[in-house]
C-alpha cells in the first residue's frame, strides 16, 4: 500500500515537473520584423494620412507594429489581429476596403468608366469616319483623303495635254 | 442615341456621388449650437461611469458633459491631462458635470499606463472602430474637447490643450448657471 502510494507521489511529482517545460515549449518565439511587416503592410496607420504601418515611423505605429508581435506572439492569426485593427479603428486601416455598402463603388466605378470611356471613343471615331472629307482649295465634297492626289495628277496631266 | 443619354446620365450622376463625398469630407456633422447625435463609449474596465462600462450620451441629459479627446502618443495631452483631473475633481462632488475622455486612436495597454501615470479618475474608455470623433471632427487635432449642454446641444469646443483650470470653467460655469 505504502508502495502504491509512494508510485502514485511520484507520478504526480514527475507530471509537475514536466508541466512548466511543456507550457514554455507551447508558446510562440518572438515573431521577427519580418513576420510584423507583413501583416502590417496590409493596414494602413489610422492616424497618418495614407502611409502603410509598415513604414510609418511615428511613435504611434511603432506601438502598433509591437502589438502586431505582441498579438502574434500570443498565437494569434493574422485575419484576427487584422479584425481586432478593423474593431478597433475602424475598416479605414485596411489597405483593399471591404467589399459592401459603398466601398463596392471602389470596385465597379473604375471598370465601368473605363468601358463607357471605350464606348465613347468607339462611338467618336465612327462618326468621324462617317464624315464627308471637304477639300479646301477646290470645294469639292465627297473625295476621300486618299482619293485627291490621284484627282489633282490627273487633272494636270489633262492640262498639260490641252497645253500641248 | 438613347445609349448616349444613360452614358452621360452616368457621368452626371458619379460626379454628383463624388461632389457629395468630397463636401461630406470637408464639413463636420456639428457646429457650436447644433443638437449632438446619441453615440455609446465603452469603458475602460478601470475607469467606469458609476459602475457601468459603457455610457450613452442620451442617457446623460441633464448634466453638462465634457468630451475630451485624447491619445497616449499625443504630446500635449499629455499636458493637458493634470488640468481636465483638475477640472473633474472639482465638479465631480456636485454631479452636475460629467467628463468623459475618449482615447483616440490608440493601444489600450499605452492609453492604461498613460491614465495612470497622469492620475485620470473619471469615465475614460476608446473610440472602437473610430465611430464618436467624426461625429465631432473628421480631421481632428489632439488634444480636442466639446461641452455639451444639459439638453444635449453642444456649446463650446476647445481645439487644442486647456491650459488652466480657469480656462475650463469658463467654458462650463455659464452652463451651470442657465446662461
Amino acid at each position: 500500500m505504502k508502495n502504491f502510494a509512494f508510485l502514485i507521489f511520484c507520478l504526480i511529482f514527475a507530471a509537475l515537473s514536466i508541466l512548466p517545460g511543456s507550457l514554455v515549449s507551447a508558446q510562440q518565439p518572438t515573431p521577427s520584423d519580418d513576420e510584423v511587416n507583413a501583416i502590417a503592410r496590409q493596414l494602413f496607420c489610422p492616424v497618418c494620412a495614407n502611409t502603410p504601418l509598415d513604414v510609418c515611423p511615428t511613435q504611434a505605429c511603432h506601438d502598433w507594429r509591437e502589438l502586431i508581435r505582441q498579438m502574434l506572439a500570443e498565437g494569434k492569426t493574422p485575419k484576427e489581429i487584422e479584425q481586432y485593427f478593423v474593431d478597433h479603428y475602424g475598416a479605414r486601416v485596411l489597405s483593399e476596403p471591404p467589399q459592401k455598402g459603398l466601398n463596392w463603388l471602389v470596385y465597379v466605378v473604375p471598370p465601368v468608366a473605363f468601358l463607357i470611356g471605350v464606348f465613347l471613343l468607339f462611338q467618336a471615331f465612327r462618326a468621324w469616319k462617317r464624315l464627308p472629307a471637304k477639300s479646301p482649295a477646290s470645294g469639292e465634297a465627297g473625295l476621300t483623303a486618299s482619293a485627291r492626289p490621284d484627282d489633282y495628277v490627273s487633272r494636270l496631266e489633262e492640262e498639260l495635254r490641252k497645253r500641248e | 442615341m438613347w445609349a448616349q443619354i444613360l452614358v452621360w446620365i452616368g457621368l452626371l450622376a458619379l460626379l454628383v456621388l463624388l461632389g457629395l463625398g468630397l463636401f461630406h469630407a470637408q464639413h463636420p456633422i456639428m457646429s457650436i449650437g447644433s443638437k449632438v447625435p446619441d453615440f455609446s463609449l465603452t469603458l475602460f474596465d478601470k475607469y467606469p461611469y458609476q459602475g457601468a462600462n459603457q455610457v450613452n450620451l442620451a442617457g446623460l441629459r441633464g448634466k453638462v458633459v465634457v468630451v475630451n479627446f485624447w491619445a497616449s502618443w499625443c504630446v500635449t495631452c499629455a499636458d493637458e491631462s493634470p488640468v481636465m483631473e483638475a477640472a473633474w475633481n472639482y465638479y465631480q462632488p456636485k454631479g452636475q458635470v460629467v467628463f468623459l475622455g475618449v482615447d483616440y486612436t490608440d493601444v489600450d495597454a499605452k492609453a492604461l499606463e498613460f491614465l495612470s501615470s497622469y492620475n485620470i479618475t473619471y469615465p475614460n474608455g476608446p473610440d472602437l472602430g473610430t465611430r464618436i470623433t467624426p461625429i465631432f471632427n473628421r480631421n481632428i487635432a489632439m488634444p480636442e474637447t466639446y461641452i455639451v449642454d444639459q439638453q444635449g446641444f453642444l456649446r463650446s469646443e476647445q481645439i487644442g490643450p486647456f491650459q488652466s483650470l480657469a480656462d475650463v470653467r469658463s467654458a462650463i460655469d455659464p452652463l451651470l448657471i442657465g446662461r
